[in-house]
């Protein structure tokens, strides 16, 4: 029989990629195209020019000039790597044993290598996308600092892909080993808390190592011992190696085929291993992966716990809430994120606590003050990206199950109360803690305090609100992994909007905390004037009006959704 | 008590329900026919609340469901033809939840639930998440949902898909007897046999609009149909000539 080709087995997911983007355009979305591509030209543009003024600095300095470039890109390069065998796993478990066309796939009388490269190639694409996003104004700084030509980029690419395909091919290989001991869904379960977990280990092992130490001469005590580390490879055997003397051959006109025959050569070497692995383990494991994670669960913790704690709520919202955090508990992609979450605090804390501001007197008191005040920015734009993980995918969590609460007599006013309250109070308690302690950290006063604990609450609060109106306003019903929800567009508008706010709530506040540290620093009496008063209420309103403004918009969004 | 006003539903240009006006008396079991694509999901979820419509209204008990939800909805259950419910819930979770929607809870509550998981033989499944149940389970914990409240009316679409035989006759009595005892169903299937066999009246809806209602008696009369089936008069009003020709290019 004629197999269908890679394209036909793929024809679906291209074609609804097509579609979604036609629809995009038709619903007016060239602005958010516009958006988009600004947003992602500025970063692009950022990384360039961070990485070309670096380059072209190295390239001016003797010795150590030639060497740490390559070096650098070998690092990035391997980082790239690690990343990508990580989200090759997690892809892979979705795309080989999770998606729903999986079923029509499996049924039809398509051949195990078909299905193999088409889901290897999907996975390829689903994980790789960024990272190969994240290349270009990499590569594209070597190239223009180097003088690489137009021919770079062809040959920048010939390099790269196979340094993408093979964490693809070890990805996936690994997930289909995983599948064949545990069940599919237990093993999302376990991978996602090992994913998280490494990379909270990671971070947190790089911050304690403190690298910015490495940046004082008096850390180099032989010159010639860091030249020999920059000249011996990371390791010989790394595919990130070969990209790396590939591409810095060619830059430097001394291009070796060795690396790039060593590329392709164990690309296809893995490819093959891969799919013969595909066809022994695949039948077995897609079985294994039908089976449900059963589990089941007695007594009522949360019942007798928080249940209690609600009692005096209407028992519609105390379901409501209810059900909210058992959920949440329950979904191991979502409560993962928490170790995540904790290790970022504790790197915050950590950087706080080793910064370098007394050393004399009275700067100091100036510095602990400003660092304070500008800690009230950094704090609000992490309790902005813990707002975009856990209360802006709220409301598209529950697309599937929409149709009970239309159709039910709860309100939809309680529904947005209830989801507003259940992210934002732990984020309020987080946001109080996180500058409070900081604050105990850089000993400042007790203005700077309970200024800074006002404009953390007032802040929270508004951030709790932008975030469940934007969920609300820009829904994907349809995803069904949570931790994708906050990377989408309507993601992108929240936090955009919340650095808008957390700018204009600093300037507004600015005005009075110069004033008193002006006033301290002249020696003069500390007090709150008039003045001060006014800018305190004008940050106060701009909270309060953040807060309302978008809930209301959100509630006539909801109003309007159809099921 | 349930009654459609001049209901209407676009879809950008595409009339999905096209000026329907029914009423559904207290006590009835009431069936709503039509092809695939008729609009009767649609009519459904805008009698539920579920969706808006572009015109008309619907009334449940004198209440109108857009303008009043809240009391229009307290008289209601609702009973889709996709079971999405919280994957992460046991089955006694869900309902305790369900019965929270509708402001009830305590004692009388978890008898109901006890209760209805014995009747859907769920009983030995309510502590387990509902990720583990299979399609027809989920089905039928939310049939048991539709019915934690005592409703007043249940709205229902394609009840009997991936139920086994024996659900599917308790279901039938269950409505049965809610029908006797004063509660109205209004229900949509494909399943003629189950039509005929149950509703009291029907109505054959064909692109958005009811090309015939009443009794089975009222539609064969009106119809001039004579003694046929009801998928006779059925494919006769929607089209059975197609069907007819299907038929002849498969069995070729």
């Amino acid at each position: 029989m004629k197999q269908p080709s890679l394209t036909h087995v793929l024809q679906p997911k291209w074609r609804t990629a097509l579609q979604r983007l036609r629809e995009e355009r038709s619903r007016g979305g060239s602005g958010k195209l516009i958006l988009l591509t600004i947003v992602g030209g500025l970063f692009w543009a950022g990384v360039f020019g961070v990485l070309f003024k670096i380059l072209k600095y190295l390239r001016g300095v003797e010795e150590l000039g030639p060497l740490i470039p390559a070096k650098i890109l070998g690092l990035i390069l391997l980082s790239f790597i690690s990343i990508l065998v990580l989200s090759n796993v997690i892809t892979a478990l979705s795309s080989f044993f999770l998606a729903k066309d999986l079923d029509l796939l499996v049924s039809a009388p398509v051949d195990w290598l078909r299905l193999y490269l088409a889901k290897l190639g999907e996975t390829l694409i689903h994980s790789s996308w960024m990272v190969a996003l994240m290349a270009v104004p990499i590569l594209a700084a070597y190239g223009v600092v180097y003088g690489g030509g137009p021919l770079f980029a062809v040959y920048a690419l010939f390099a790269i892909a196979p340094m993408l395909l093979l964490p693809a091919v070890l990805g996936s290989s690994l997930t289909l080993i995983l599948v064949n001991v545990f069940p599919a869904r237990r093993t999302r379960d376990l991978l996602s808390i090992v994913a998280l977990g490494a990379a909270a280990g990671v971070i947190l092992l790089f911050r304690l190592i403190r690298p910015e130490q490495l940046a004082r001469p008096e850390g180099f005590r032989n010159l010639l011992d860091f030249l020999t580390v920059l000249r011996t490879p990371t390791s010989p055997f790394l595919p990130s190696e070969w990209s790396t003397n590939a591409i810095m051959g060619f830059l430097r006109n001394d291009v070796d085929p060795l690396p790039l025959v060593l590329l392709w050569t164990t690309a296809a070497a893995f490819v093959t291993l891969g799919a013969l692995l595909h066809r022994g383990l695949f039948p077995q494991g897609f079985t294994k992966a039908q089976e449900g994670a059963e589990r089941f669960i007695r007594g009522g913790f949360w019942r007798w716990t928080l249940g209690g704690l609600l009692h005096p709520l209407p028992v519609a919202k105390r379901e409501f809430v209810l059900k909210d955090i058992k959920l949440f508990f329950r979904d191991t992609t979502q409560w993962s994120q928490l170790i995540l979450l904790t290790v970022l605090v504790v790197v915050y804390l950590f950087n706080i606590q080793a910064l370098p501001l007394r050393r004399g007197e009275p700067v100091g008191f100036f510095y602990v003050n400003l660092v304070s005040f500008l800690n009230l920015g950094l704090a609000g734009f992490v309790l902005a990206s813990i707002a975009a993980r856990f209360i802006f995918p709220a409301v598209s969590l529950e697309g599937r199950q929409m149709w009970l609460l239309r159709s039910s007599p709860l309100d939809l006013k309680a529904l947005l109360w209830s989801k507003y309250w259940v992210g934002t109070i732990p984020l309020l308690v987080m946001g109080l803690v996180l500058t409070g302690l900081t604050n105990v950290l850089l000993e400042v006063s007790g203005f700077m305090m309970a200024v800074s604990l006002a404009t953390m609450a007032g802040l929270t609060l508004a951030i709790g609100a932008l975030a469940l109106s934007f969920g609300t306003l820009y829904p994907q019903f349809e995803t069904e992994n949570a931790a994708q929800i906050p990377t989408s567009f309507g993601g992108l508008v929240f936090m955009m909007a919340t650095i808008a706010l957390l700018a204009a709530v600093l300037v507004v506040l600015s005005r009075a905390v110069y004033t008193y540290v002006r006033a301290a620093f002249e020696g003069q009496a500390l007090g709150v004037t008039g003045e001060m008063m006014a800018w305190f209420a004008l940050a106060a309103a701009i909270c309060a009006a953040a807060t309302v403004i978008p809930l209301r918009l959100a509630l006539r969004k909801m109003e309007s959704f159809e099921f | 008590m349930i009654r459609l006003e001049n209901l209407t539903k676009l879809y950008g240009s595409f009339v999905a329900v096209d000026d329907i006006s029914l009423h559904v008396p207290r006590g009835v079991l009431y069936g709503c026919l039509g092809p695939n694509g008729a609009g009767k999901t649609t009519t459904l979820r805008m009698i539920a609340g579920i969706l808006r419509p572009t015109q008309g209204r619907v009334l449940l008990g004198g209440d109108d469901v857009h303008t009043d939800p809240l009391s229009a909805k307290m008289r209601l259950g609702f009973i889709p033809d996709r079971p999405f419910v919280y994957d992460k819930l046991t089955g006694a979770e869900f309902l305790r939840f369900v019965a929270g929607l509708y402001g009830q809870e305590g004692d009388a509550v978890e008898r109901r639930i006890a209760e209805l998981l014995e009747v859907f033989e769920l009983t030995s499944w309510k502590d387990e998440l509902v990720e583990a149940y299979s399609h027809g389970m989920r089905q039928k914990l939310i049939i048991s949902s539709a019915l934690i409240h005592r409703p007043e009316c249940i709205v229902v679409d394609e009840p009997m898909v991936g139920l086994d035989p024996k659900a599917t006759r308790l279901l039938k009595d269950i409505f049965r007897q809610f029908v006797e005892k004063g509660g109205t169903v209004l229900m949509s299937t494909h399943t003629l046999e189950v039509a005929e066999a149950m509703c009291d009246q029907i109505a054959i809806i064909q692109h958005g609009k009811i090309v015939a209602a009443g009794t089975v008696e009222d539609v064969r009369r009106e119809h001039q149909a004579g003694n046929a089936s009801l998928e006779e008069l059925f494919l006769k009003l929607t089209g059975g000539a197609h069907v007819r020709a299907l038929a002849e290019v498969l069995g070729s």
